[in-house]
């Protein structure tokens, strides 16, 4: 969830569930990594497909929610969906058109769910990838400025400020931001991406598009910056009583290096992959945060499934959302492989 | 151990609930050094007093939209010391009524992440070969994936409800405990009293019944509260796209209907306010008290 960063994850030490204990060959290891991440993958296909036809709860009926509809006409709508073949038959088929990327077919929407899925990847990538982006250089900054001066004002502050963030639901942080920029000052536009029958282009639109994303991304990235913040804390705090720091003072060097070049490259390394495994809470976020500004992302295309019910856009929307975040995390794998040399070195 | 081997195995029983105690005494001292913590425990017993007793005060028929007597929207005054709501509510009765499901959910949804949780970080940590490798896959799967949206998937299927919710929360945020389980059995597992116990010819139930389980439970338990604040704000959020029960009345709810309502956007920050407040209090006072906790476990953390 978008917290689900536990005491385990704030204290480095196992980088991954299934490192492998001593350096291997690089193949080997990606190989490794990514037969890893295609079971992950084959996982998200399967409950994407079981959930929605084992779980007790008819879709049919969930559809017809609150509309008159005859048993008839439902016997007639499953038919036409196809929930009447055998399970198998359905699973096939479901196999069949996903390798052939289609992802079905939206009740509400009367459109192919790749398609909407993929007009709503782009705005979704701009707003993460920003807030992602600002939150991890604000939170590792501002963390490893904590840890190395423990205990002092600025420790408290900036650790208090952190639990605080941390406790705050995302959506209500976005309320506020709507209550004070929406209802009182009219500094930034509060919802959508560009303003409404705009005809700019070039840069006006981009500079148009730049002021609708200043108040999702400051929601996004003040709940998220302070998990990196303290994970980068906890995990410089664990180097800071390392003999090579007091090597390091002993030649010489001012503190300020021993911090920058010494202290902060190895308390990265647990962190990096802390930051990859925090990449599904931040997808949890766009979902609230899309919701609140109607940023016409996939977050918003997801609430907007789940409050149909449309249940292909939602499979779809679970489908490519998992498979971001799983594709991700291969990626910090090989990344963390290279970052640390006791490891680069086969 | 049972009292009738005579006077010394009585003895035996007294000295080590003696230690016990002491040991309980000082787990108390050490948390109660920590005053963040402690400040966020008498929070917590506070909320959920007021929780308890608030059907003495207010009775659930403040909550029926049909009974309203005061305005729409109206702003804070003496009568409804927090105004009123959309449906002419008394929003400070809305927000004491709503602690009890943010509480019981929270509570009961940890409880079902927990059980999960060290059930298999028991397990992948203890068997070897092919469950283990399963076990961890599974784990690994349930980290990475992102939870709010799969649990989003569960509950809409499902259909809305607080026993969903319950389920969609606990099934989809145990896999930081089970990794934490896990390692802390390996730990355990790799102690020389294991290997007696399986000289004696222990079976896995009895090592995982009588030596791990005891040895994982208190860091369980710091986790336990750690999650109870994750699982109050996933709640919230559930509620707040809908998936809730639409019938009782809960933060995340109260908070939906603002947006709904266009609370936020018409300047009724009485509102929309008083109900985020509540949730960051409880969460907040969940996190001090887990961190409080895990001090007391890991002597390593004090002074951090």
């Amino acid at each position: 969830m978008s917290n689900a960063l536990s005491a385990a994850d704030l204290v480095p030490g196992e980088p991954a569930l299934d490192e492998p204990p001593r350096a291997s060959s690089w193949l080997r290891y990606a190989a490794l990594k990514a037969g890893g991440a295609v079971v992950s993958l084959i996982m998200v296909v399967l409950l994407g497909f079981f959930a929605f036809r084992i779980l007790p709860g008819d879709p049919v009926r969930s559809l017809a929610e609150g509309r008159r509809v005859s048993a008839e006409q439902m016997d007639l709508l499953r038919e036409q969906l196809g929930f009447n073949d055998p399970l198998l038959t359905q699973f096939l088929r479901y196999l069949a058109d996903l390798a052939q990327g289609r992802l079905g077919y939206s009740y509400t929407y009367s459109e192919p769910v790749l398609n909407l899925i993929l007009d709503r990847l782009g705005p979704t990538l701009l707003l993460t990838g920003t807030a992602a982006l600002i939150s991890v250089v604000l939170g590792l900054w501002l963390g490893q400025r904590a840890a190395w001066r423990r205990g002092s004002l600025f420790d408290r502050t900036q650790t208090g400020l952190a639990l605080v963030f941390w406790s705050v639901p995302t959506f209500w942080l976005g309320l506020i931001l709507l209550l004070v920029f929406g209802g009182g000052l009219h500094w930034f536009p509060t919802g959508g991406l560009v303003t409404a029958g705009t005809t700019a282009t070039g840069f006006p639109l981009l500079w148009d598009i730049a002021r609708h994303m200043v108040l999702p991304v400051v929601t996004m990235v003040a709940v998220v910056y302070a998990q990196y913040l303290m994970v980068m804390r906890a995990s410089l705090l664990e180097e800071m009583t390392s003999d090579y720091l007091q090597t390091a003072r002993a030649k010489g060097l001012r503190e300020d290096l021993v911090r920058r070049r010494h202290a902060v490259p190895n308390a990265l390394l647990p962190t990096v992959t802390l930051i990859f495994l925090t990449l599904g809470g931040l997808v949890g976020g766009a979902v609230t945060v899309e919701t609140v500004f109607s940023w016409p992302g996939l977050g918003l295309l997801t609430f907007q499934a789940l409050s149909a019910p449309d249940f292909p856009l939602l499979q779809g929307t679970f489908v490519v959302f998992s498979s971001i975040v799983i594709g991700m995390n291969f990626l910090a794998d090989l990344l963390y492989r290279f970052l640390d040399p006791r490891l680069r070195a086969a | 151990m049972s009292t009738s081997t005579g006077s010394a195995g009585t003895r035996r029983v007294n000295v080590a609930a003696a230690r016990r105690r002491q040991a309980m005494a000082d787990g108390w001292k050490e948390f109660a050094r920590n005053r963040a913590g402690l400040a966020g425990l008498i929070i917590l017993l506070a909320v959920i007093a007021l929780a308890a007793v608030i059907p003495l005060f207010a009775p659930a028929s403040v909550l029926d939209v049909t009974q309203v007597t005061a305005g729409r929207n109206e702003s804070p005054s003496l009568a409804n010391p927090l105004g009123t709501d959309p449906a002419g509510r008394s929003v400070l009765a809305l927000l004491i009524w709503g602690a009890r499901i943010s509480l019981v959910v929270g509570f009961a949804a940890t409880l079902v992440s927990m059980v999960i949780g060290t059930v298999m970080g028991m397990a992948a940590g203890h068997f070897t070969g092919a469950a283990q490798a399963v076990l961890m896959r599974l784990i690994d799967f349930f980290l990475v994936v992102p939870g709010l949206v799969l649990a989003i998937v569960l509950s809409s299927i499902i259909g809305p409800g607080i026993a969903t919710i319950v389920v969609a929360i606990g099934v989809t945020s145990w896999a930081g405990t089970a990794r934490l389980v896990r390692s802390q059995t390996l730990t355990v597992e790799a102690r020389p009293y294991i290997e007696r116990a399986w000289a004696l010819g222990a079976s896995d139930a009895h090592v995982i019944g009588r030596h791990v389980l005891p040895a994982v439970m208190p860091l369980v338990l710091a986790n336990t509260t750690l999650t109870v604040g994750s699982a109050i704000i996933a709640e919230s959020t559930l509620a707040f796209l809908g998936l809730g029960d639409p019938s009782s009345v809960s933060w995340g709810g109260m908070l939906k209907s603002a947006l709904d309502t266009g609370a936020a956007t018409g300047g009724y920050w009485w509102y929309v306010l008083p109900p985020g407040l509540a949730i960051v209090i409880v969460v907040l006072s969940f996190t001090l008290v887990g961190r409080a906790l895990e001090s007391v476990i890991n002597p390593t953390l004090r002074g951090r």
